[in-house]
């Protein structure tokens, strides 16, 4: 069925190739981004867990936490829950 | 096939399974319960090989029956009034993932306040969904509409959903001399359900995917399309059902002593027998008087209709629902069938049997008797509305 499949051309459907949704890439659509200071992380993965967008990605051992610019739509929610304020967000400037 | 007195839910159950849907999921609601209970029994009783999933909510049956039916699975869903607006999210979806599931809609009025009798405001309000609207006048329809459904629904000029409606209790718990289609025969004029593309692990695609407004667009109108189109596949889908069970059901529209007529009633659903009723009496008066029945709400049979409504010189639309605040749903469509045609023949439209309120045949024969005398309606009319009940708006 994928060969029915392409990213250029629609289908009945709109049924899109397995892998489509990475294509879309939503980061255009922020406003703010966070900022990842790497100071007083815990490493309890809370950034990671909450993230709508599962687009922040890190090593706890290391507690070293950044983001994918390529998706986060900048909603914050890894900087409000971080419980060591270790997260800021920055106006996004274009 | 012999006609046996049956219950016009049950019918419909009987109907449904003799179209062999794989996965069936439903929730119990007045009036539609029955056809839901029915089908469970026959599935239980393995009359029928399928799956009936039990759901929490007309929002969970819907979300069932739309999965099974993105897999490749033959399905169907009843439902009706509440139950069928808590599904209108999921409905969008399978217009727009172009899924062939039938939904079987016992029309019913929607709260507040609440009322478990017919009107027809459940449906219309998912109107522009992309779901396919059919109407039953009784049961026997009611069954030979859903084996259309399926036909309609599976073409591949179409893949949308289609909606069966029929009236809730006028038709629903009414026992009738029905016909359930032949086994063999529905088999042979149904065949199987092959789709295009399907969810297979094997073979991974993304169903209802975003996309991006260069192409959204595109996407949405290919809904539009699809349901213009089904307006062919629906006259032939109704032929070849003629053929394969010698006799003629389906179709966009009925036509009833219309032709010649001078006033032309126009409305859908089982109010017409009692209209057929009326046209009848008045024409033994001599009273030119015809009735135009709309089969298919959507897609908006627009053809027919002109070629039916255009020698009328008044015409009344009987409707049981309408829009807050605008006026008819079906009035201003065909007001603007007429009007794209350079015509102004006036048309009047009327909201009766809202929420069960029975419309008696002087009711209608009154309607006639307005509009015939060329009275020129300034705005959609609830008919016989009850102002003494109505409390003091302005202290």
């Amino acid at each position: 069925m994928n060969k029915l499949l392409s990213i250029e051309k629609l289908s009945i459907g709109c049924v899109a190739p397995p892998g489509e949704s990475l294509a879309n890439k939503t980061g255009a659509w922020r406003t703010q981004r966070p900022v990842f200071k790497q100071k007083d992380c815990t490493g309890c993965r809370g950034c990671e867990m909450v993230c709508p967008e599962g687009c922040v990605f890190g090593d706890p051992k290391k507690k070293q936490f950044d983001f994918d610019p390529d998706y986060c739509k900048g909603c914050g929610m890894c900087a409000v829950e971080c419980p060591v304020n270790d997260i800021d967000m920055l106006m996004e400037e274009k | 096939m012999a006609k046996e007195i049956l219950e016009g839910a049950m019918a419909v159950a009987h109907a449904v399974a003799r179209c062999r849907p794989e996965v069936v999921a439903a929730y119990p609601i007045t009036p539609q319960t029955h056809i839901s209970e029915e089908l469970s029994q026959i599935v239980a009783d393995g009359e029928l090989d399928a799956e009936f999933v039990k759901v929490e909510s007309e929002f969970g049956a819907a979300s069932v029956v739309l999965g099974a039916s993105a897999a490749g699975a033959r399905t169907y869903t009843a439902t009706s009034s509440q139950g069928l607006i808590l599904m209108t999210e999921v409905l969008w979806n399978m217009a727009g993932m172009r899924l062939p599931v039938v939904l079987g809609c016992a029309n019913r009025s929607l709260s507040a306040p609440l009322s478990i009798w017919c009107d027809h405001q459940d449906a219309e309000s998912v109107r522009d969904c992309g779901i396919l609207q059919l109407y039953a006048e009784d049961s026997q329809e009611a069954c030979d509409m859903h084996i259309l459904a399926f036909k309609i629904a599976e073409d591949r000029r179409v893949l949308l959903p289609v909606m069966v409606n029929l009236d809730g209790f006028l038709l629903t718990h009414v026992f009738e001399p029905t016909e359930i289609p032949d086994q063999a025969l529905t088999d042979k004029f149904l065949g199987s359900y092959e789709a295009v593309l399907k969810l297979d692990v094997d073979d991974p695609a993304t169903f209802g995917a975003f996309c991006e407004p260069d192409k959204c667009m595109e996407g949405r109108w290919m809904i539009h399309d699809a349901c213009l189109r089904s307006l062919e596949v629906i006259e032939e889908a109704s032929a070849a059902f003629a053929k394969a069970f010698g006799r003629a059901s389906g179709g966009l529209i009925e036509k009833y002593k219309s032709d010649d007529a001078e006033t032309v009633l126009v409305a859908k659903g089982s109010i017409a027998g009692t209209i057929k009723d009326v046209v009848d009496e008045m024409r033994a008066e001599g009273k030119k008087v015809g009735l135009v029945r709309l089969k298919v709400f959507r897609p908006f049979p627009r053809e027919a209709i002109l070629a039916a409504l255009k020698g009328a010189k008044h015409i009344a639309v009987m409707e049981k629902g309408g829009s807050f605040g605008a006026g008819g749903i079906m009035t201003p469509e065909i007001k603007e069938v007429l009007y794209d045609a350079g015509l102004r023949i006036p048309v009047s439209g009327f909201c009766v049997q809202l929420a069960g309120r029975e419309i008696p045949p002087d009711g209608i024969r009154e309607i006639v008797d307005r509009v015939s005398k060329g009275e020129r309606q300034k705005a959609y009319e609830y008919f016989r509305l009850k102002r003494e009940l109505l409390p003091d708006l302005v202290p």
